[in-house]
């Protein structure tokens, strides 16, 4: 196991996303913040606080959970079903420029059933999206917009995302199986 | 989840409780643009009514279909049992079209049980005569945790034809589990010998039951399963057991009042407490599709020893 983001270089990454966001999207009162459940959702919040620093303007932030979504949902009926949380958009997404935000980008699928999931709020005028760590290993054709940190892994690792809100502490860290 | 939802009985209170969490997110997708989601895509759902039913029925089909299943409704009505066909022999035909759940509602008791048993299809009970009625004490206790944001501890008072009642059966088994105060209270010839034994106080007197309720629930006078005269007159059993404005007064001030429907208004319950501000007897219907959508899902996955 090692520690690939402490506490301040996680800050430091959120806050320059935030300054990309800013630059890159004139007509900020358009954007919206989606955070993917569950690590998604507090990363959205806090980009979305940051930018509120910068420009005193405040994006409205909702949460998403894509486990009706998933496409491996069906397939191997085995053992309980995924627990489901709530989706929480309080706003509408029509028209919008849509963040989606999550933790950690693989193989792409969970932002495929997110999209999908968007798609049934509404017609977004876009979507971009935002991701903590891109650790590679894409099986489907998607690419992050933002990007806290790229991180080459083994298919054999796994990255876990730890964050105050959740876990008590901010940080990042590799552990091989 | 077992295989099966047949009973409150076969649910742990975690499992409760995971059913009720599920349909709080459920409930969400009612309230989108778009009422759908893909998560039952592919899987077919038949619903097998014995029984007339609007509310249950019409539930169970919203709920199958915002999750994307094949539903198909099976009418009495329309159907071969009409030419003699057996409940077995209905089942194991259905069951060759290899659906994936079939919703049962029989007018016999462990009609569900049967099926369950010669059946691989997932079955949910629907409401088996006069046994039990799982579905609809699980939207009872949504409905109840929603107002008062626990279970645990409520006084909950049932009045009315607790002798004939599956939604009864279903309800005292689910609030006792989850640590609710149960209270009972209807004609002497309508109670069954020993329901006591269940962890329930039982009296004839309403206005004892129903003195500092957190929560009270009428069960509907089942004329189409009484034999015999149980009450005098249904004037006179509104007196006597009818919920009116005055008997809720004797309630807590932040009572609600639930019905399972179909509603005899005049008979178990007065116009105006079924329409009144305590009365939450439309949200329990609007929660009914949540909560099936909730089994739909958790029963649609694999179960124990897979």
């Amino acid at each position: 196991m090692s520690v690939v983001m402490d506490a301040d270089r996680m800050s430091r990454s959120l806050a320059r996303i935030a300054h990309e966001i800013v630059e890159r999207n004139r007509g900020i009162e358009e954007l919206g913040f989606v955070g993917i459940r569950t690590r998604g959702v507090p990363i959205a919040r806090r980009i979305a606080q940051a930018i509120r620093a910068i420009n005193d303007h405040e994006i409205p932030t909702g949460s998403l959970d894509i486990t009706l979504y998933r496409d491996d949902l069906m397939r191997h009926a085995v053992g309980p079903q995924p627990v489901v949380r709530r989706t929480e958009i309080p706003f509408s997404i029509d028209d919008k420029r849509i963040l989606l935000v999550d933790d950690v980008l693989y193989t792409g699928r969970t932002i495929r059933a997110a999209l999908d999931a968007l798609i049934d709020f509404g017609r977004p005028r876009s979507i971009q999206l935002v991701v903590l760590v891109d650790r590679g290993h894409r099986e489907l054709p998607i690419k992050a917009d933002y990007v806290g940190k790229n991180l080459p892994t083994s298919l054999s690792q796994s990255v876990q995302v730890q964050l105050t809100e959740i876990d008590g502490r901010d940080q990042v860290e590799i552990q091989d199986a | 989840m077992k295989k099966d939802l047949l009973s409150i009985a076969d649910l742990t209170s975690e499992e409760i409780y995971l059913v009720l969490d599920t349909a709080e997110a459920m409930r969400e997708i009612g309230q989108r643009p778009i009422k759908k989601v893909p998560t039952l895509r592919g899987k077919t759902v038949v619903n097998l009514f014995y029984e007339p039913s609007t509310r249950t029925r019409t539930s169970f089909e919203i709920a199958e279909k915002r999750l994307s299943a094949d539903t198909l409704n099976i009418a009495v009505a329309t159907s071969s049992v009409l030419k003699g066909e057996t409940l077995v022999d209905t089942a194991m035909n259905i069951e060759a079209m290899a659906p994936d759940m079939i919703v049962v509602r029989h007018a016999s008791s462990g009609a569900c049980h049967l099926l369950a048993e010669i059946c691989k299809s997932r079955i949910i009970n629907a409401g088996d005569g006069m046994h039990e009625h799982p579905t609809q004490a699980l939207l009872d206790a949504f409905t109840i945790r929603e107002h008062k944001k626990r279970i645990d501890g409520l006084k909950v008072t049932i009045v009315g034809d607790l002798l004939h009642s599956r939604v009864l059966r279903s309800n005292v088994l689910l609030l006792t589990k989850l640590g609710a105060d149960v209270w009972l209270s209807g004609p002497p010839t309508m109670i069954p010998a020993g329901i006591e034994r269940l962890g329930v106080r039982v009296t004839t007197s309403v206005d004892e039951a129903i003195a500092g309720a957190d929560v009270i629930m009428m069960l509907r006078i089942q004329q189409e399963r009484m034999q015999g005269a149980f009450f005098p007159s249904a004037r006179e059993y509104f007196h006597v057991f009818g919920m009116t404005a005055d008997r809720v007064a004797r309630a807590k001030d932040d009572v609600i009042i639930m019905h399972p429907g179909p509603m005899n208004r005049g008979v178990e319950i007065a116009s105006d407490v079924a329409d009144g501000p305590y009365s939450v007897i439309l949200e329990q219907v609007a929660n009914g599709v949540a909560v099936r959508m909730a089994v739909l899902y958790l029963l649609a996955g694999g179960q124990e020893g897979d």
